[in-house]
């Protein structure tokens, strides 16, 4: 077991023809994925690198069973591909893409909430069920199947705590990039309800970063609800205020957003905070010990 | 991006919001023949990119035009300090010259993105001219909030909610209501992230305008606003984070003197910790990105290595779709190319780790290679700390 993406998902890459995302299908494909094509509108009928090219997600949908759309489509017509996913009654649409305006996310995430689609990202690595299914640009030989579940707004801090948890011998039951922009399709919340109910998940992992409130949501969340132990990282300890650290949604503003708040917040959920980047894979090894 | 209050009061008026009438003066003699033309009592207003201006000095009134080129010759070439400028303040190039204006009372109205509902919020406070973290804080029930519909926009009816609640009534109920209105579709028709008059002033005789004004837009929205992206004013910004932006590299200064490379943006936020943890100061927030080239690894290391306060570089990476043989590329030709005497500290795992690693042990530079993020922060705390 795990969540969201396993051997039954079957995915269609949306903007195939393009570098990243020809490049991305193939390694997905690799790591054992089921890719079963890719939509590039215009290119419909032809063939990208061995991949059947549809011209619409429907097609994907109505010939070969698709339930999860991948998204390298540039930023200007991403919003309108995970319109296009959604409406095509994809249950899962992950969106790699970064830079989407952040207006273009507000209309797009009040158009999903009347689907039944669920969006990972914008701005993210995507989903991995380790040994199963990978389904986004993470370098998949790093992970390995475990009892840890990964969440994270960030792609290669996730890379650098798989790596510590590999590394340990402990595995990861999936690992979940929801992403780095300010409006994003699924919460740290919607992630951690996923881990709580998932059996084959023990301890859960999760990386924050300044900006926002996600993270104080998740920490009265797991106040409430999760059972299980949860190891909290916050990065931008000593980010100033005021600008953006790389990700659209990292920055603090008025004063709020800070790192301190939110440790403060999920310390007092309950959650084993994370002082060292260095030290979250010996963290959640401690954890499992207890 | 931010802009400049006279281009954002540019913006105001195209869009039907109401602001005093007023022109830009680079010169003293401009801002006297701009006092001239306005007539009457002026203000003169430094444009540059930070609030808290009045009391750094950088607001001054005058009486007509002789006294507007005096205030714009003390002005003009200062380095204005407030509490949101950098420590040695910002250089004063331009003055707005405007009429000034008899206040009856200063409101606040802001727009602005609420990441937790996911839509856009209107906020308006009777508390115009303070901050509004400052009312938040002090007095949070005072502060009305409507909040956008994500697909439909602002009603109608909650400009009138707002206007209402903040008192107004007869001339300036409809005036203020309007300008509501008018403010939150400027914010959505040129993706701005924050739009922001305070004060909000109301006239004696009813009248209601934007006194000031601030406007910051979307950076992921400026493909499709050109005519906003050419307002951006670089003297304004660090001359190294201008240099970034030109080779697609996040990049922010900071005050400390280790040098941090980093692909993505979390990990570069997790480094910066982690050497303050080991005792240091991080000099630089440097996101390479996923896929940098070979190219763009030679400009980062070009750029954080020419702040002068780096006295050691620690580079931090994990290759995923950036693979580390194409870093040690990069690495080997910066340092060659730039003949770099700076010790540099090397962690790097992922994709063709052990390729990288080779290339960079037989290209012969003095590289000390680090075993992991800690190890790594130490190494190059301890060099930066020695080369003092």
């Amino acid at each position: 077991m795990s969540v969201l993406v396993g051997k039954a998902t079957r995915v269609v890459v949306q903007g195939i023809t393009g570098r990243e995302g020809a490049f991305h299908a193939a390694r997905c494909k690799e790591y054992g994925t089921h890719v079963v094509g890719g939509v590039t509108p215009g290119k419909g009928g032809t063939t990208h690198e061995g991949f059947p090219v549809w011209n619409t997600v429907e097609e994907a949908v109505r010939r070969e069973g698709a339930n999860c759309a991948l998204i390298f489509v540039p930023p200007a017509a991403a919003a309108d591909a995970i319109m296009e996913a959604a409406a095509a009654g994809v249950p899962l649409v992950i969106c790699i893409t970064e830079g989407i305006p952040v207006a273009d996310m507000v209309r797009t995430k009040h158009f999903l909430a009347g689907t039944g689609s669920r969006l990972i990202g914008p701005n993210c690595p995507g989903v991995i069920t380790p040994g199963e299914a990978k389904i986004g640009i993470m370098p998949g030989h790093i992970h390995r199947p475990g009892p840890v579940g990964v969440v994270s707004r960030s792609g290669t801090l996730t890379y650098e705590v798989v790596g510590q948890l590999t590394a340990r011998a402990i595995g990861q039951s999936t690992c979940v990039g929801v992403g780095g922009d300010p409006v994003n399709g699924t919460s740290f919340v919607d992630v951690l309800r996923l881990f709580q109910d998932d059996p084959d998940t023990r301890a859960i992992m999760m990386i924050g970063e300044i900006g926002g409130t996600a993270e104080e949501e998740a920490a009265a969340f797991i106040k409430a609800n999760v059972k299980k132990p949860v190891v909290a990282f916050i990065c931008g300890q000593t980010a100033p205020p005021g600008r953006r650290m790389g990700h659209a949604g990292a920055i603090i503003a008025g004063g709020k957003g800070t790192a301190a708040e939110k440790m403060r917040a999920l310390e007092q959920a309950g959650a084993t905070l994370v002082k060292s980047p260095a030290d979250m894979g010996a963290t959640v090894q401690a954890v499992l010990g207890r | 991006m931010k802009v400049h209050e006279h281009q954002a009061k540019a913006l105001l008026r195209e869009f039907g919001v109401a602001v005093p009438r007023g022109e830009v003066a680079t010169t003293p003699a401009e801002a006297r023949a701009a006092a001239e033309r306005i007539g009457g009592k002026v203000v003169i207003k430094a444009q540059v990119h930070a609030g808290g201006r009045g009391k750094g000095g950088g607001i001054k009134p005058a009486d007509g035009p002789a006294a507007a080129e005096e205030a714009a010759r003390q002005i003009l070439g200062m380095r204005l300090r407030t509490p949101q400028t950098p420590p040695e303040g910002i250089l004063v190039r331009s003055v707005l010259v405007e009429e000034a204006s008899a206040i009856a009372r200063e409101l606040y109205l802001s727009v602005t993105l609420d990441r937790a509902r996911a839509t856009h919020v209107v906020m308006a406070s009777g508390a115009g001219g303070m901050e509004i973290e400052e009312v938040a804080a002090r007095s949070p029930e005072t502060i009305l909030r409507e909040w956008a519909h994500p697909a439909l926009g602002l009603g109608d009816f909650q400009a009138r909610r707002l206007a209402f609640g903040l008192g107004l009534s007869g001339e300036a109920f409809k005036q203020g209501a309007a300008l509501i209105r008018n403010l939150f579709a400027l914010y959505l028709a040129r993706d701005c992230s924050l739009a922001e008059i305070n004060p909000l002033v109301v006239t004696e005789d009813g009248r209601v305008f934007a006194l000031d004004a601030k406007l910051n837009f979307d950076d992921n929205a400026l493909f499709r606003r050109t005519e906003i992206a050419a307002l951006r004013d670089v003297h304004e910004e660090d001359p190294l984070d201008v240099e970034a932006s030109k080779h697609g590299l996040n990049y922010i200064k900071l005050d400390g003197n280790v040098g941090c490379m980093v692909n993505g943006a979390g990990l570069a936020m997790a480094t910066m910790d982690i050497v303050k943890l080991a005792g240091g100061e991080p000099a630089n927030f440097l996101d390479v990105g996923g896929g940098a080239s070979p190219e763009q690894i030679e400009n980062a290391f070009r750029i954080l290595s020419s702040d002068p306060s780096v006295k050691a570089v620690f580079i931090n990476v994990f290759g995923g779709i950036l693979r580390v043989d194409r870093l040690a590329e990069g690495v080997i030709a910066a340092v060659r190319k730039l003949g770099l005497t700076l010790p540099v500290v090397l962690r790097a795992e992922g994709t063709n780790v052990e390729q990288g690693k080779k290339m960079l042990a037989e290209s012969g530079l003095a590289l000390i290679m680090a075993d992991d993020m800690a190890d790594g922060a130490r190494k190059a705390v301890e060099l930066a700390r020695s080369a003092r």
